[in-house]
């Protein structure tokens, strides 16, 4: 995978920040509101196949939400990470228009982590059913969920997670955080 | 009318514009129909018999994978990857594996890439039966069924030999397997090789020149090569288009770039061409094997990362170092830097794609299942319109997809 971008194409990204490289990957933070610009400007250069595109929950951080878009040039076997930062309440401008795929990624996206995007004429739910009204995805969605009141739906309960086989209840977590593995500040070796 | 406040559950069918049309008919399609390999619904408005639009909804079979993952250890999400394309789970426990070992920054001893390889190309030739046998069966060519899934017996005996398991196998481990290939596996596969590529065409003079089988697949579903990409779509059915991209030509890993193989292409994109491909790509699958085993590495199978990597069961139950180190990366998980990557392998299905963000310890922070059926699928609004009911079956049977990995 080839790590850097070449000068003629980080001309196309004025006011986007670089990031450092991991793993032999560039990614690259644009501002939101020339996404829809520089996103084109990308694709006529040769970025013609968008890979993925997804929402991340930063919880606590402001701006909470970054949207994480995956480039891939074909021709040239290039790779590039896009993101951007957007705040509850704020939405991101569509990419639909410029990828056909992002339609139902963009879906995704607000469905699973409640992020909106501008533009996009068909922002429907696309894996919870309609009418839902949470985002499961958010870190303050807890993992047994949460009950709806909804009519038609055969049960909201809570799932059972005491005893479940893979959820570690540890006592030195507090009540207001998931019961969860280990996180990264308990790890002490 | 927003999403929110809807007042009735079943929306789709519904819609405003549908009450003055009259003349049409919405015809629902699913979720539970044999043509929908699984929980795919269609929402399909007819004029006669032709479609005039098309809505697809998926989600019937949404597990909450990627929040299920962001709340266990790296190794312990290797079981769900089974369940993404349950056709192939050798090949997604592969495809997280190495996702996570990229982020880890692990180069894999060449015993474990080869074994990998063979696990990859085992399952696609298994994944492929099964998608040409169902797609024949759903355009009226019974037998095919049943002769590919005899064939996939085999190979499922040989899967049995090397996991301990058939379907749900959850081989792969962050750095390494779970064990080393088994005795008698490698002749099992040559054995396997051997006597295919007859069975392969005799699966193919049953349908390459089979008048119905044809007739109901030519020149019908016709996807250009720009607009297949433009939707994301990768896999035989990218490839279908005459579009080239394979991943493991295009972004090499597990050493692709050492096996001699061809990319098999189609060259109008039609169904015909997505089960020619499939054809092909088995043969090429085949070629891959016989590679491998010939040039089976002897020496490590596992990442030498005694933190991190789970230690061999023996050393475990009579050593005293490695029973820690087996206890700390079973309750901590494996200690991952912080960074975030983006993993993509070539699967049966196309692009399977992990993209891990990690802010150290053994949990990611998010992981995003890029799945290849989702984004076949996202074309069938824009593709389905202008053909009739009876085409149906034959453009999903031909686009192959796992409902398991689309809704996830």
């Amino acid at each position: 995978m080839s790590a850097s971008l070449d000068s003629a194409t980080e001309g196309l990204l004025p006011g986007g920040e670089k990031l450092p490289d991991f793993r032999g990957e560039t990614s690259w933070r644009l501002e939101r509101v020339k996404i829809p610009e520089q996103m084109a400007a990308l694709k006529a250069k040769g970025f013609t196949y968008l890979v993925d595109l997804t929402a991340v929950d930063h919880h606590g951080e402001d701006p909470r939400f970054e949207v994480v878009y995956e480039l891939c040039d074909i021709q040239r076997k290039k790779h590039l990470r896009i993101k951007t930062r957007v705040s509850e309440g704020e939405s991101v401008p569509t990419v639909s228009h410029i990828w056909k795929t992002a339609e139902w990624h963009e879906r995704e996206a607000w469905d699973m982590v409640g992020v909106r995007f501008a533009g996009h004429t068909d922002l429907r739910r696309i894996l919870m059913w309609d009418g839902y009204p949470h985002h499961p995805l958010r870190k303050d969605f807890p993992l047994a969920g949460l009950s709806t009141e909804m009519p038609d739906i055969a049960f909201t309960a809570k799932a059972p997670l005491e005893g479940g086989p893979f959820v570690t209840n540890s006592a030195s977590l507090t009540q207001d955080r998931e019961p969860r593995a280990h996180p990264a500040e308990e790890r002490n070796l | 009318m927003s999403a929110t406040t809807l007042e009735f559950g079943d929306a789709a069918t519904r819609t405003a514009e549908m009450e003055d049309v009259g003349e049409k008919l919405v015809l629902n399609i699913g979720p539970s129909h044999p043509s929908t390999h699984g929980v795919l619904r269609l929402v399909l408005e007819l004029d006669g018999e032709v479609i005039t639009k098309a809505d697809t909804d998926i989600g019937y079979l949404h597990r909450g994978d990627e929040k299920i993952a962001e709340n266990m250890t790296w190794n312990q999400f290797v079981p769900y990857t089974d369940r993404l394309d349950y056709m192939a789970p050798l090949a997604n426990n592969v495809a997280y594996a190495c996702a996570v070992e990229k982020l880890m920054g692990f180069e894999l001893p060449p015993r474990a890439k080869v074994t990998r390889v063979i696990c990859c190309e085992l399952a696609r030739i298994s994944a492929h039966l099964l998608g040409l046998g169902a797609f024949a069966m759903d355009v009226g060519a019974m037998t095919m069924f049943l002769y590919t899934f005899t064939e996939r017996e085999k190979i499922y005996n040989l899967i049995e030999l090397l996991t301990g398991a058939r379907f749900t196998t959850s081989f792969t481990r962050v750095g390494g397997q779970t064990r080393d290939i088994p005795p008698g596996f490698l002749e099992g596969v040559t054995e396997f090789c051997a006597q295919f590529p007859g069975r392969l065409d005799e699966f193919g003079s049953m349908l390459n020149r089979n008048r119905i089988f044809v007739d109901r697949t030519k020149d019908l579903g016709i996807i250009p090569d720009d607009v297949a990409l433009d939707f994301g779509l990768t896999g035989p059915n990218l490839r279908g288009s005459g579009n080239p991209y394979d991943v493991r030509r295009a972004f090499p890993y597990l050493d692709y770039e050492t096996y001699d193989f061809e990319v098999p292409v189609g060259s109008t994109g039609d169904c015909y061409d997505r089960f020619a491909v499939r054809m092909e790509e088995m043969r090429q699958s085949v070629l891959i094997l016989r590679q491998a085993v010939a040039k089976m590495p002897g020496g490590a199978w596992q990442v030498h990362d005694s933190k991190n990597v789970l230690p061999p069961k023996d050393k475990v139950l009579t050593k005293m170092e490695e029973l820690i180190h087996q206890f700390l990366v079973v309750t901590q998980g494996p200690d991952a830097p912080v960074g975030e990557i983006y993993f993509g392998a070539e699967n049966p299905k196309g692009e399977l794609g992990f993209y891990l963000n990690s802010r150290g310890g053994g949990v990611p922070h998010r992981l995003k299942i890029r799945a290849p059926s989702f984004c076949n699928l996202s074309i069938l609004n824009h593709l389905l319109p202008g053909h009739t009911v009876s085409d149906v079956p034959a453009i999903l049977g031909s686009f192959d997809f796992v409902m398991g990995e689309c809704d996830r």
